[in-house]
């Protein structure tokens, strides 16, 4: 059967009632977290996982894709509504979209958001519908030698391609590859920086570091630093665009989720480099008159539909190879891990269904976040008002509650709490997130692929790189490395002060 | 764009030392913990490689950010909707959170989770500023056992009950 085929049998079995509930509910969670300040998709997604633990894998796959997208579209709420984005992904959307808050535009800069959002996350769904299953049947021919070179490539990219300084991206990757480490060795069974207790042997899962990481680093850092006057929320009515905002936002839209699209879906570290593309194609490209700097709605629209594009592209590399590229992937994997499903090559073969239906209800809930959301909008504003105090306690009620709940032993809280120092830690030091998190999730996957290439060729280093893939995607991680420290060599420092200023103004 | 560059400056970020010793620390320990590992006949790599590399890894590293703290390198700190990084960092607070938490994990299996829950909202709100105690206990106390019940009844999770043990 064809990609269309099965894509509509996927939508036929999430198209129940119950379904389209779980999927309702999801976005509606999602959003309402994920406006919060301070939460990013990735955090929404790590708190709201025990609310999925009674239900069955098809259903808790509906429900995330539904928090998923209503975590992102919460985020770009925020953004433009208060000042200062929390995620790096919105902090181009809040450049030209606080402007036009200010300027009265409010409503037209959310509205361009959501329906940019759902364009670029229905296309960007399509696409991954249509190139998931042949890359699937490509990689299941991939021998464990090309795994490790690409897990490695992807590492390599994310830690040196994010963020400004190189050696706090590689501090934070090491972290989490040390926090990878803990637990039995898998295949001799022996005890590896577990400190004696039994409550690690287990290792340690990327929820309780993530909620750790991301909730209780980012309560403590803002408790020490807690903003004493609080922000001004821009009071906003509902969203509707008028006939000159859609002529203006459709081309950005598409451009954006051409750009977004294929940054999501190689590891390349997510959305902030598309968003950063498109703002600066939009603002090249835009006529005179058009208001940059001053609230354009084409630099809403388009790094908007970057953002959205590069979250679904992302599914790519997740359901063909297994390979989480974000921390919101990192955090659906494990998720999915604990229904016994595991992503990758076979995922397609063995489980077809569910992963149409995964499909499927990311189109379903990327609808309802549409029809949801545009009309909830006011009321979402009004949360960004909830009194910081009471915010914050919250967020370590919950993350407290989702870190117990799992196994009720106070021992996981004790872990919960230094991850949370960790998260208070790199917060300071100004160490990147997402290298640590996929550290703590490739690593062991990397270590597996490892030992089964140099059991193949009996501790022999030539292992490594006994496949054509794997010696061309070595090549790809020195062109990587050597290719970025080149171009800031070549380049005067003065091009470089112009062009951070050219973004900050 | 909120991360800039890390800047040089004159000031030396003496703290930075402290992270750079932490990090020496732990990849020394991943390295020492390695070395006790047995490797098995007919197992051409064993369990002792990764952990080599990934602790050689975190002590080079460790020893690069050192050099670089000396070097003058300041640590750009996160931004955030509600962090003002122009003041100084409040340490009290963060104790006082940090206490409300650890109290939190110690009495959750005596006095269960619809008593501890509530009191740790309350705490971290007066923690953090609030003044209205009875009004953060009231809300702390309907989220803990709103909780309580959702994941008895929904997810079919009884959490601890402590002493509200047949209460509840």
């Amino acid at each position: 059967m064809d990609t269309l085929g099965l894509l509509l049998d996927g939508l036929q079995s999430a198209l129940t009632l119950d379904n389209l509930a779980f999927a309702g509910i999801g976005v509606l969670l999602g959003t309402f977290v994920g406006v919060l300040p301070g939460i990013g998709p990735a955090m929404a997604l790590a708190l709201l996982l025990p609310v999925t633990y009674g239900l069955d894998p098809t259903q808790s796959l509906i429900m995330f894709a539904g928090i998923y997208y209503g975590g992102m579209y919460g985020g770009s709420t925020t953004s433009i509504l208060l000042n200062t984005p929390g995620e790096s992904a919105s902090v181009m959307t809040a450049i030209e979209g606080n402007k036009m808050a200010k300027g009265g535009r409010a409503a037209q800069a959310l509205a361009t958001a959501a329906i940019g959002s759902f364009i670029a996350g229905t296309i960007g769904t399509l696409l991954v519908a249509f190139f998931t299953p042949s890359i699937a049947d490509q990689a299941v021919k991939i021998g464990a030698p090309s795994y490790f070179a690409i897990m490695l490539l992807s590492l390599v990219l994310v830690t040196s391609v994010l963020g400004s300084s190189k050696i706090r991206g590689f501090v934070g990757l090491f972290m989490g590859l040390t926090i990878g480490l803990v637990g039995l060795d898998l295949s001799t069974g022996q005890a590896r920086l577990t400190l004696g207790t039994l409550e690690l042997a287990d290792g340690i899962g990327i929820v309780v570091v993530a909620v750790g990481v991301f909730a209780l680093g980012e309560a403590l850092w803002t408790a020490a630093h807690l903003r004493r006057k609080p922000l001004d929320v821009v009071p906003v009515g509902r969203p509707f665009m008028g006939r000159d905002d859609w002529s203006r936002s459709w081309r950005p839209w598409l451009r954006g989720t051409a750009l977004g699209f294929p940054f999501g879906a190689v590891p390349a570290g997510g959305a902030e480099t598309p968003t950063f593309l498109s703002y600066i194609a939009e603002r090249r490209l835009a006529k005179p008159g058009a208001g940059f700097g001053e609230g354009a709605i084409e630099g809403v629209a388009g790094p908007e539909a970057a953002n959205n594009a590069s979250a679904a592209g992302m599914f790519v590399p997740l359901l063909a190879l297994g390979l989480p590229v974000t921390a919101t992937a990192s955090i659906l994997l494990a998720a999915m891990q604990s229904y016994g499903i595991v992503p990758g090559p076979t995922l397609m073969a063995d489980q077809p269904d569910l992963v149409w239906t995964l499909l499927a209800s990311l189109l379903i809930g990327n609808t309802l976040l549409l029809l949801i959301n545009l009309p909830l909008a006011p009321l979402w504003a009004r949360l960004l008002t909830i009194p910081r105090p009471q915010l914050y306690a919250g967020i370590l009620f919950f993350a407290s509650l989702g870190a117990y709940s799992v196994n009720q032993d106070p021992f996981d809280l004790g872990l919960l709490l230094a991850f949370g120092l960790i998260g208070f830690a790199i917060r300071r030091f100004g160490i990147p997130v997402l290298p640590l998190i996929l550290g703590v999730i490739l690593g062991p996957l990397m270590e597996v692929k490892m030992r089964e290439a140099l059991d193949l060729s009996g501790g022999d280093i030539s292992g490594l790189f006994s496949e054509g893939l794997s010696i061309f995607v070595y090549g790809l991680i020195v062109l990587a490395i050597v290719v970025p420290v080149a171009l800031t060599r070549l380049r005067t420092p003065q091009d470089v002060v112009e062009e951070e200023e050219e973004v900050s103004r | 764009m909120s991360s800039t560059a890390a800047r040089r400056s004159d000031r030396v970020d003496r703290s930075q030392y402290l992270l750079a010793a932490a990090l020496l620390l732990v990849g020394l320990y991943t390295i020492i913990d390695a070395r006790g590992l047995d490797v098995g006949f007919g197992d051409p790599v064993g369990p002792r490689i990764f952990p080599y590399v990934i602790g050689s890894g975190m002590v080079l590293l460790a020893v690069l950010l050192a050099v670089a703290t000396a070097r003058g390198d300041v640590a750009e700190a996160e931004a955030g909707e509600d962090v003002d990084l122009t003041t100084p960092a409040d340490w009290l607070t963060v104790g006082k959170l940090v206490g409300i938490l650890v109290l939190n994990l110690l009495l959750v299996n005596l006095l269960g989770w619809a008593i501890t829950g509530a009191l740790l909202f309350a705490g971290a709100a007066w923690a953090l500023g609030s003044r209205t105690l009875l009004r953060d206990v009231l809300v702390g106390a309907v989220l803990s056992v709103a909780s309580w019940y959702f994941f008895y009844v929904a997810l079919g999770v009884p959490l601890t009950p402590g002493i509200l043990d047949g209460v509840l």
